[in-house]
């Protein structure tokens, strides 16, 4: 950690992101600096939190598919509660539950938060920008269908469409369907398949190329 | 259909096509963020819903012309001005400062 | 802990009203009928977080509404459902 002085302690901009000057951003950066100064927390504090977000990635949502995958009894346990399965390998989503849906032959699982953008980031990292955007958020509950195909997703009438829209303490997370041929594949191999997108529910079918 | 009750009531209006391109979180995006997490963490605001009522306090013109994270940055200071837990004059003080500070290094 | 009033596979309705503090249930879901799916657990009811009235925790379902219902005209098959979480205070049994 580099030594901060008393008048510094908002400078850590990195040089490809510059500084904001919009009057919005503005009240953040003076707010941030109001709080710290007032010793409601440290730079210190805000450099572990923000370590602490950019460290969660798909790759966490990709393990639990992939025990999933390989353990069937992991997977009833995850399907009837995900909160508490989730802990089994090392993760944790207090306060919210975590509700985990499958993709079958016949259903098609897709997220979305039409109020805000609830997201289960502890699992799945930084959401997309256009899982927050109003886009997104307005269509997807209206027409599934069509939003997905925008994904390159095209559902044919005999899959079913379940859209589930996060509005409470609930957290959600596809299990996508595990490929064909990949039968002998290890845990760690079928993990690195996982692609964000077939979390959410705007992919469907992994590659294994 | 309902009539929507706040600018973020959007399900199921109608909308363009959806942007797939990715965006990078800035520092400064990174920093609201903690910084709201923080508040929570620090009792500052009692829960996200706090959060959530700021953001859907906006205009609906603010709403969808600011950025995901100026909205978190407009809605903390609002509650935090309602709760008396910082003072409008520090903040505009503080505004003043920085904005003077990016003129003195050519930002603006 | 207080019981579920409801349970799985009971037909409920979606309160339709608009209290002037923060609510977690969308206009578009507001008076519409759906299946319980799931009973969840119970949860910190955010109109009370915020400024309204109301008990700090209340259950939550998950309620499957078919998409049909909801959207007209709707392009999409009969199969296809919304699931939504509701808090037990905006949910009665269907007649």
């Amino acid at each position: 950690m580099t030594g901060h002085d008393d008048h510094d302690h908002g400078r850590t901009f990195q040089p490809d992101h510059p500084e904001p000057t919009s009057d919005a951003a503005l009240v953040g950066l003076a707010l941030r600096e109001l709080l710290i100064e007032g010793g409601h927390y440290t730079a210190e504090e805000e450099l572990a939190v923000i370590a602490e977000m950019q460290g969660a990635s798909p790759e966490n949502g990709g393990k639990i598919v992939a025990r999933a995958w390989t353990d069937p009894e992991y997977k009833k346990r995850l399907l009837i509660n995900g909160k508490d399965s989730i802990k089994e390998l090392g993760f944790d989503l207090e306060p919210y539950e975590f509700t985990v849906m499958e993709n079958t032959d016949q259903v098609h699982n897709v997220i979305v938060c039409t109020l805000c953008s609830c997201y289960p980031r502890a699992l799945l990292g930084m959401s997309p920008a256009w899982y927050k955007s109003r886009n997104y958020r307005s269509r997807v509950v209206r027409e599934p269908r069509a939003v997905l195909s925008e994904f390159g997703v095209d559902l044919s009438d005999d899959v079913d469409v379940r859209v589930h829209d996060s509005t409470a303490e609930l957290r959600y997370m596809v299990l996508p369907q595990r490929p064909a041929g990949t039968d002998n594949w290890s845990e760690d191999d079928l993990a690195a398949l996982i692609t964000r997108d077939s979390l959410i529910g705007t992919q469907r079918d992994l590659s294994t190329k | 259909m309902n009539a929507s009750w706040g600018p973020h009531d959007i399900g199921g209006q109608m909308a363009g096509p959806i942007d797939l391109s990715e965006h990078d979180i800035a520092h400064w995006e990174w920093q609201i963020d903690a910084m709201v997490r923080l508040a929570l963490e620090k009792g500052l605001i009692s829960d996200f819903a706090e959060l959530r009522d700021g953001i859907e306090q906006l205009s609906a013109d603010d709403y969808d012309r600011l950025s995901y994270y100026e909205r978190w940055a407009k809605s903390l200071a609002y509650t935090l001005l309602s709760k008396g837990a910082i003072t409008e004059q520090e903040l505009n003080g503080k505004i003043e400062a920085i904005r003077a500070r990016q003129e003195a290094e050519g930002l603006r | 802990m207080s019981e579920p009033r409801f349970s799985v596979g009971q037909r409920v309705q979606i309160a339709d009203r608009t209290p002037p503090v923060h609510h977690r249930v969308p206009s578009y879901a507001k008076g519409h009928v759906g299946v319980v799916e799931r009973v969840c657990g119970m949860h910190a009811n955010p109109e009370l977080c915020i400024r309204g009235d109301g008990k700090p925790f209340q259950r939550i379902y998950r309620v499957r509404i078919p998409q049909t219902d909801l959207w007209a005209p709707y392009e999409g098959t009969d199969g296809d459902k919304l699931e939504i979480e509701i808090f037990e205070h905006w949910l009665e049994l269907a007649q």
